[in-house]
């Protein structure tokens, strides 16, 4: 319990800065790391089983998968930063103890983590975007509005992975929560074809996993299908990204502070 | 009299609400004086450095760290002590200098101030062949030195150093320990917690022993040996805790 001093503050820099100083002399390596996965879904599937594949909501398949890999790339690459790389840095390299000892706060430390993990996450979705504008597939110049969307994407996984990792009693959780939970939902989360091929019940379920408003709103922004359909979906992601952030933090401050 | 700088009293830690890993403790540590905690695995010493350097809060008792509540300001007292953690905590992605700098930076301390400071350190503790090296490239004794180097980026009034030499050869130990006398010569307050009675004997003005999260005798090395009638230090701590320390 904390009285008085406020836990969370300018700080959070200082920690996001120590990551981003660490992923400078790496980038290389970590960049292809994160890209290699969606640009191979990117040419396996949407060109190649997109050319037997007939236009959906009447553009072509690969234009179609697009902007949803852009998301789900998001997903992965924040998801990945806040399980694994994270548990490493707590419980192996004892990074947040040590940094804790300093005038940063743990919660500063956790929301350091946490931002850091989407900014990483928005390097690689960045990369995407600009290999998706040069293949011409950007037709509408809501496009652009589709950055922030996917930002809070970044910020969402990187909380909800955090919030996992405080959970975590070793490396073996967080393949259970990558092939359990993440990849049914890279592939049901509308990310491959529409909602709508699939059972009403599944739909209804669909539409309550995480990344679904996402790739909802980013692929209309894409096509420049803007309207107060997006309304809705934006407001979720919006909430559900607030609670994990904060319950991710207090969660971590929890497991590590006592 | 020396300014208090560490007041404690009747402090109690229960993890999980079990059995008390500190269990009562009450001490005051003044102004430039190197206090020492000896006490076998277990005794509760780490959990009780933890509290001082406002990592864990206490579960019951009063505390003070320059007259202020760890629990209440931890940030105001973080940043005027260093601390040197028993498990080697130094961050592996970074290399010797980065590790300073970084640190620094978690104490808003300017650029210009810590490439002095950096410097002056790892001259001090011998390290300045290492600087562009990675940690997992640095011997036991220099990361521990690093650690401690760590520990005074930010110039601090008291020192907090849990086992600062725990598993390291006899010469690495005399370095450390010439480096920690050179120190409180210049008027840091050091608190140090260790298993070697010479360590103790050769740096503590004042220590206690504990044992089972109490503790169980209190008084300067000299004093100890003497209200004992035995030859060293060491045969006053078995005697108490009835264990070998290096078990
Ligand atoms: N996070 C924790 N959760 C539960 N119990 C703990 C925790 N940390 C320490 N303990 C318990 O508290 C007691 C005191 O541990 P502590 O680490 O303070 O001892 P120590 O004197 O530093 O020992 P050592 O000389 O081995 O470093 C031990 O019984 C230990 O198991
Ligand atoms: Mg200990």
């Amino acid at each position: 319990m904390r009285l008085g001093e406020s836990p969370l503050g300018r700080r959070v820099f200082k920690v996001w800065l120590r990551d981003l100083i660490v992923w400078s002399k790496y980038w290389h390596g970590s960049l292809v790391g994160s890209l290699g996965e969606p640009v191979l879904y990117f040419l396996g599937i949407g060109y190649g089983l997109g050319s037997f594949i007939p236009a959906i909501e009447g553009i072509p398949y690969i234009q179609y998968l697009a902007p949803a890999l852009i998301a789900s790339s998001v997903m992965n690459s924040a998801s990945f930063e806040t399980t694994f790389s994270s548990f490493t840095r707590m419980e192996i390299q004892k990074t947040y103890q040590s940094i804790a000892a300093t005038p940063v706060s743990m919660e500063e430390v956790i929301a350091g983590e946490i931002l850091w993990a989407a900014t990483k996450a928005c390097l690689t979705g960045t990369v995407m975007f600009i290999a998706v504008a040069f293949l011409g597939f950007i037709h509408s110049p809501w496009a652009f509005a589709a950055i922030p969307v996917v930002m809070m994407t970044a910020l969402l996984f990187a909380s909800i992975g955090m919030t996992v990792t405080s959970y975590a009693p070793d490396y073996d959780f967080f393949t259970y929560y990558f092939t359990l939970f993440l990849e049914p939902m890279f592939l049901f989360s509308g990310t491959f074809f529409p909602l709508s091929s699939m059972p009403p019940l599944l739909q209804t379920f669909a539409w309550f996993l995480p990344l679904t408003p996402s790739v909802y709103v980013v692929r209309s922004l894409f096509q420049g299908h803007v309207g107060f359909h997006l309304l809705g979906p934006l407001l979720g992601t919006i909430v559900l990204t607030l609670f994990f952030f904060f319950f991710a933090i207090r969660r971590m401050v929890k497991r590590l502070v006592v | 009299m020396n300014p208090v700088i560490i007041s404690a009293s009747q402090i109690v830690k229960k993890f999980n609400g079990l059995t008390a890993a500190v269990d009562g403790v009450s001490f005051s540590i003044e102004k430039g004086k190197c206090f020492g905690f000896l006490g076998p695995n277990g005794a509760g010493k780490t959990t009780l450095m933890r509290m001082i350097y406002c990592f864990s809060p206490r579960s019951s008792g009063t505390m003070t760290v320059f007259g202020r509540d760890p629990l209440r300001e931890p940030r105001s007292i973080k940043q005027r002590i260093g601390v040197a953690p028993q498990e080697d905590s130094l961050d592996p992605d970074l290399t010797v200098i980065q590790n300073l700098e970084m640190y620094a930076r978690y104490f808003d301390i300017p650029k210009t101030v810590v490439q002095q400071r950096a410097e002056r350190l790892l001259d001090f503790f011998q390290l300045k062949e290492k600087v562009r090296s990675k940690i997992d490239k640095l011997s036991g004794g220099m990361k521990r030195r690093l650690i401690i180097a760590r520990a005074l980026i930010n110039e601090p009034e008291l020192l907090v150093l849990d086992e600062p030499t725990t598993g390291l050869d006899p010469q690495a130990r005399h370095a450390i320990w010439a480096k920690l006398e050179e120190l409180k010569s210049q008027g840091v307050t050091l608190v140090l917690t260790t298993h070697y009675m010479e360590e103790a004997a050769r740096l503590c003005d004042e220590l206690v022993i504990m044992d089972l999260g109490k503790i169980i005798e209190k008084g300067s090395p000299a004093e100890l040996v003497e209200r004992h009638q035995v030859k060293n230090l060491e045969e006053v701590f078995l005697k108490l805790t009835g264990k070998d320390l290096r078990e």
